[in-house]
């Protein structure tokens, strides 16, 4: 193969070819946001279900029986306020400020433990006066919707304490920051649930 | 060569197919009711408009197929060539033109045919006369067998449905437990039977004969003989056969309807001459055990708000499937006996003036 | 299901061991203990095969728990096909039992047992045949035809293929252990509910499609990002190949539909075990909600399906017509046409439901509307062969079965979509043969011409012909004496799901029917012994180039089979047939200034995860209260546990990827390339 040959097989090959180490996209963001999509589906589904049998009551307890909206405020109150920490744990995170970043993160948590709490017991008061998910369509429906919610919650908190300990074990690395971005998205989307659940069930149930 | 041999296979295949064909009675084509007539014909059109472009395309493939063989080297080959404006648009065009003209026979063909309205005409050329009554049939879909009501003769039949010819007749459907299918393919198209749902089917049938019915909805293991005749009588007949059911013993009581829900198979026809008023309804609101809540008061109270939590234990009433769980047992007590003791006893319908469709037969 | 006559079970054996005894597993019926017989002696004989050949570590390192997505995409194909031998055996059964029970004869299957064998025949054939063929032909293709190393999430690939395979795993369990579902493959209550199902049936299919549903799901959210973030550089939007387009489209269905599916057996499950009311005719349930939601989810799968084939015809017909595709820009639009249309005609699966004339003609008229972007499809893929200079090789055979088979097909279903038509052919054998008319006729034959167009990509050497043909003639001939008379049989107003008849009249066209399925399964045979002959006669066959068909697109750019990077360096694309245009520029291979290369690592988490999720199946399906909460802790524990192993990658050395790309050079100058 003569020089010149070469040199043109060089250049036909920058035309065909990236000849550095190209770094694919970090994708993680898109992937979760796809599956936050299809989660938000998953609640279609069942507020799409409450629609349909939300008024079927068999002849038992109607949201006017059953809910205490004053109980309900303080809970969307609670994950209201666990987003805003949030937010601001996201803040710190930004500034690079480890602690105050578990600092926020832990209030955080504090709120979405406090908003499960108020749901279970919330759960237990019905399921105590008859008014469990057997009784009837409506109440199917609600508990399945509610409470899908709630294990959502759940997760978020034991998914936040995990990273509590990553972050106190690797600091702020890039798979750390990504991981609160994840959680950032998942925990905000609840509370975007959760307005719809306060909306469609609690408010229009008992208002209407 | 393929492409020799392959349609050396179809034109083997066609052979065979129109053999076997020849010896079948391909009953969706040639109903005796003029519903399943018409629906019928609707396949036959639908498949000939379909074919405009079917058979072009099967004819293309296979002619490229063979001239543009890698080894025939006189046809033209384009490695470049992508894109045809005028092409793209006979592509996209030839299909929509189909697919409007097919989308204006559904739509009217739809709205014609659709099992809830009530017919307006016998057949393609007679209308149906003002002074016909229909014959009204409720049908109620059990594990696994048909009950038909005669609501106007006060009169009921398993696996027997009996018509007279040229009178609409006029299906209330319904099913006990799960989902079945009403199909009689030689009267009119299938209609699902839901439990505490009720749908409509209006069908009409043209000749007398003996034919058969089914469930066409799969619905548990006896569901392969869950099957009827249904016999197309002339007027005359059909009177006749009016009083051969009116004349038998049996009585369909609420208790009896409820031994009879209760899963069998391969049930012979059998008639009652008595039926217990509201038994259809009844059925239809899953209130045939009096101990039960009747779907329509439930919805009622439903739709006020509910009973609120004073009636929250109250759940026995409402409990419909449980009692008739699939693995209970002979040896399981039966609940149904000791419920109706509390109940006042049945009145049985009385029919005021029946229908007689044996003396003046429809002028053609 | 224990029989009704066993004694009450004490309360520790309920508490220990839920609704299993030993009643569970049915060793009375001849049928099934001579099947798991057979399935013993031949999983021993591989196992013991494996221990002999010392493989157990090479299985577990480089398959197992390789989060390669090519090794993955093959392993989707074997599960495919293994299950396709249970599903075909399913088939059989059936065909054997309808040809023979008539009149006084009762055949050989209680309805029992066939109710469950028609179930488990579509459940399987649908989630874990035709599934995992579509999944692993996307996976193994997609990144090598964008130019990328892998997908976008390796782990979480590995951790999809095993939900999948622990999925068709409980599957196969409700063979042995307890019973199938008798509901029919979409178990539609108040059917498939606690009261009328009792048994353990309807949570087996339940509990399965929940688990191999995840699998499905991650990896549709997998490739998506795959296919937006990591295609080469020049590789726009409009010059993906035909299958990646497909592929995206095809994975964005996945990720708005299967969500629906599990909902809906969430609510189902919840029904069947806790005692809810969504769909019991109790406490104001309503069913006809689950057959709606299921149909959301159910039509639009069929397109998940059948999309992802319909790219393979395309990469097909062009690369053996020797020329573009015709109408590429056409062709993607009628792709996304049909994704979006597939979720506006679900209603078309009950239209004698009763839901009113202006309704079933609303989706009658979408569903209709549906077949103008397939048959631009069909057009265009018929002008592609048009001016042409077609080769017939194997791939292509089944193109051509493929466009003969399916314009049928098609026919056939835009008749179904006439209400007052479908009134007559609904649950018919009429819309058996159809549907199976464009799943055998589309998926599977999709299946196979891809399998024969890139088996030499992945193993290095082509399939054999002979029998390659044997198989495609055994399966259109098949095909057509399995389903014509289904046809008419349809016509002739025989419903579906019958396992006895009292017409004699209608025993002809059953028994040829069952001929077809015998012949179905010489084709089936007649495959197997390809791959057997193609290995044996594997360096005959050889390929060296990794462009054995004179290629268009970038997988045809590397070795066959690929390296672990699939390309040494990421190519730059200026055209739809990146590859083609490489070739006819001038494209030299490169053999110098090789670096090394960044890749995820091997881990066994996915199948711990997937495993462990099995037995919180088994549990819940069983009701073992305790198992199924113990195993459930131990799955997020492990998956926290998980989530601290940072060591998830590394570089393959510059002197390694210069190592392999060098012996590849060396192998083409010695075949005079």
């Amino acid at each position: 193969m003569s020089a010149s040959n070469a040199v043109m097989a060089a250049e036909g090959a920058d035309r065909w070819l990236v000849r550095e180490d190209l770094h694919a996209q970090p994708g993680t963001m898109l992937g979760f946001w796809l599956y936050l999509m299809s989660d938000c589906l998953i609640f279609a589904c069942l507020f799409a279900m409450y629609g349909v049998v939300g008024h079927n009551y068999a002849a038992g307890p109607s949201p006017k029986d059953l809910f205490e909206l004053p109980l309900v405020a303080v809970n969307t109150a609670m994950l209201l306020f666990s987003s805003i920490t949030y937010g601001f744990a996201m803040i710190e995170m930004q500034r690079r400020r480890v602690n105050a970043t578990i600092g926020w993160l832990a209030v955080t948590g504090l709120f979405g433990l406090a908003f499960v709490g108020i749901e279970l017991y919330e759960f237990q008061h019905l399921i105590h006066e008859g008014a469990g998910p057997q009784r009837s369509a409506f109440l199917s429906a609600f508990f399945a919707l509610v409470g899908t919610h709630g294990l959502h919650v759940s997760f978020g908190i034991v998914w936040l304490v995990t990273l509590v300990f990553q972050l106190k074990r690797w600091g702020l690395t890039d798979a750390t920051r990504r991981r609160l971005a994840c959680l950032s998205m998942f925990w905000h989307f609840l509370d975007l649930i959760w307005i719809g659940v306060f909306t469609y069930v609690y408010l229009m149930g008992v208002l209407r | 060569m393929s492409a020799r041999s392959l349609r050396l296979v179809t034109t083997l295949c066609l052979t065979a197919l129109s053999a076997l064909l020849s010896g079948c009675n391909l009953v969706t084509l040639d109903a005796a009711g003029d519903i399943a007539r018409q629906q019928g014909d609707l396949i036959v059109v639908s498949t000939v408009l379909m074919l405009l472009i079917v058979v072009p395309v099967m004819a293309l493939t296979g002619w490229f197929a063979w001239h543009y063989r890698a080894s025939n080297r006189r046809a033209t080959y384009a490695p470049e060539w992508n894109h045809s404006t005028q092409l793209e648009l006979v592509i996209w065009s030839a299909p929509l033109l189909i697919i409007i003209a097919l989308g204006a026979v559904t739509w009217i063909s739809t709205h014609t045919l659709d099992p809830f309205r009530k017919l307006d005409r016998l057949d393609a050329t007679r209308a149906v006369p003002a002074d016909v009554k229909p014959l009204k049939v409720q049908v109620v879909a059990l594990d696994w067998k048909w009950l038909f009501i005669y609501p106007d003769y006060g009169i009921a039949t398993i696996n027997e449905l009996a018509a007279p010819v040229d009178v609409p007749i006029e299906f209330q459907l319904t099913s006990s437990t799960v989902m079945n299918t009403f199909y009689v393919p030689t009267l009119a198209g299938m209609i699902y039977t839901m439990p505490a749902m009720d749908t409509r089917l209006h069908a009409v049938i043209n000749q007398a004969g003996d034919y058969e019915g089914m469930s066409a909805h799969y619905s548990g293991a006896g569901f392969s003989h869950m099957r009827f005749r249904f016999k197309g009588l002339d007027g005359a007949a059909f009177d006749q056969w009016v009083a051969q059911v009116r004349a038998a013993p049996a009585e369909l009581s609420r208790d009896e309807y409820l031994r009879l829900e209760r899963p069998s198979e391969k049930e012979p026809a059998r008639h009652y001459g008595k039926v217990v008023a509201g038994l259809y309804d009844a059925a239809l609101n899953l209130c045939v055990d009096p101990t039960k809540m009747c779907m329509r008061d439930m919805m009622a109270i439903d739709a006020r708000g509910g009973l609120g939590l004073a009636n929250v234990y109250n759940v026995a009433q409402l409990r419909y499937d449980a009692d008739r769980r699939r693995d209970r047992t002979a040896a399981t007590p039966d609940r149904y006996v000791t419920a109706l003791c509390t109940v006042a006893p049945d009145a049985y319908m009385s029919p005021v003036d029946p229908p007689h469709y044996g003396g003046a037969r429809l002028a053609p | 299901m224990t029989p009704a006559s066993a004694e009450p079970r004490s309360e520790l054996a309920t508490l220990l061991f839920g609704r299993l005894s030993l009643d569970s597993i049915p060793y009375h019926e001849p049928i099934i203990v001579m099947t798991f017989l057979v399935a013993a002696l031949a999983g021993t004989a591989v196992l013991a095969w494996i221990t002999r050949a010392r493989a157990w570590g090479w299985l577990w390192r480089d398959w197992i728990c390789s989060i390669d997505h090519k090794k993955i995409g093959v392993m989707y194909m074997i599960l495919g096909f293994v299950m396709l031998l249970r599903g075909f055996a399913d088939a059989i059964m059936m065909r054997a039992q309808q040809a023979m029970a008539f009149g006084d004869a009762a055949g050989y299957l209680p309805p029992h047992h066939y109710d469950q064998i028609f179930t488990a025949h579509g459940v399987i054939m649908i989630f874990f045949v035709a599934m995992p063929f579509v999944t692993g032909l996307m996976n193994y293709i997609v990144p090598l035809q964008i130019g990328a190393r892998d997908v976008a999430f390796p782990f979480l690939n590995n951790f999809s293929f095993w939900m999948t395979t622990a999925g068709a795993l409980l599957v196969m369990l409700s063979l042995f252990v307890g019973e199938f579902a008798t509901t029919g493959w979409l178990a539609f209550p108040p059917l498939s509910g606690a009261d009328y199902s009792p048994g353990v049936g309807v949570d087996y299919y339940i509990w399965a499609l929940q688990i191999a549903g995840v699998g499905t799901l991650l990896s549709g959210v997998n490739l998506i990002v795959t296919i937006v973030k990591m295609r080469a550089p020049g590789m726009t939007l409009m010059k993906m190949p035909v299958f990646t387009w497909t592929a995206l489209c095809t994975n964005v269905l996945i990720v708005a539909a299967f969500p629906v599916l599990t909902a809906v057996l969430l609510l189902l499950g919840l029904d069947r075990t806790v005692g809810t009311n969504f769909f019991t005719n109790d406490f104001g349930g309503n069913p006809m909600m689950y057959v709606n939601m299921i149909w959301i989810w159910g039509h639009p799968e069929v397109y998940i399906l059948i999309l992802p084939l319909f790219g393979v015809f395309s990469e097909v017909v062009s690369t053996f017509a020797g020329k573009r595709l015709f109408g590429y820009t056409s062709m993607v639009y009628a792709t996304v046409v049909i994704t979006i249309l597939s979720y506006l005609v679900w209603l078309h699966h009950f239209f004698t439901m009763g839901s009113g004339a202006s309704v079933n003609s609303f989706f009658g008229i979408t569903t209709m509307i549906i077949s103008i972007p397939t048959g631009a499809k069909l057009f265009n893929w018929l002008f592609t062969m048009y001016r042409g200079r077609i080769r017939f090789e194997l791939p292509m055979l089944w193109m051509m079965g493929f466009m003969f088979t399916f314009v049928v097909g098609g026919m056939t279903g835009v008749l179904l979509a006439v209400p007052p038509a479908d009134f007559v052919l609904h649950n018919s054998l009429f819309l058996i043969a159809h549907f199976h008319n464009v799943i055998i006729g589309g998926v599977v034959f999709g299946v196979f011409a891809a399998v024969s167009y890139w088996y030499p990509k992945v193993f290095g050497y082509r399939l054999n012909v002979f029998w390659g043909k044997v198989s495609f003639w055994c399966w259109q001939i098949g095909f057509l004496f399995a389903f014509m008379p289904l046809y008419v049989l349809g016509l002739m107003g025989v419903t579906r799901r019958v396992s006895h008849f009292e017409d004699m009249s209608l025993q002809p066209f059953f028994v040829v029917a069952a001929f077809g399925a015998v012949l179905i399964g010489v084709g089936i045979l007649a495959s197997l012994i390809q791959f057997y002959v193609s290995y044996q006669r594997r360096e005959q066959l050889r390929d060296v180039t990794g462009d054995p068909w004179d290629g268009r697109t970038l997988e045809w750019a590397t070795s066959s089979p690929p390296p672990e990077y699939n390309f040494a360096f990421t190519p730059r694309v200026h055209d739809i047939d990146a590859w083609w245009d490489m070739k006819r520029g001038g494209y030299q291979r490169p053999t110098t200034g090789f670096l090394a290369i960044h890749m995820p690592k091997g881990t066994s988490a996915g199948i711990i995860l997937a495993g462990i999720s099995a037995v919180v199946g088994f549990a819940l399906i069983w009701h073992i209260w305790w198992l199924a909460v113990a195993s459930f802790a131990s799955l997020v524990g492990f998956a926290i546990f998980h989530t601290f192993n940072l060591n998830r990658d590394f570089h393959i050395p510059a002197d390694e990827v210069a190592h392999v790309e060098s012996a590849h050079t060396r192998a083409l100058a010695v075949n005079g390339a």
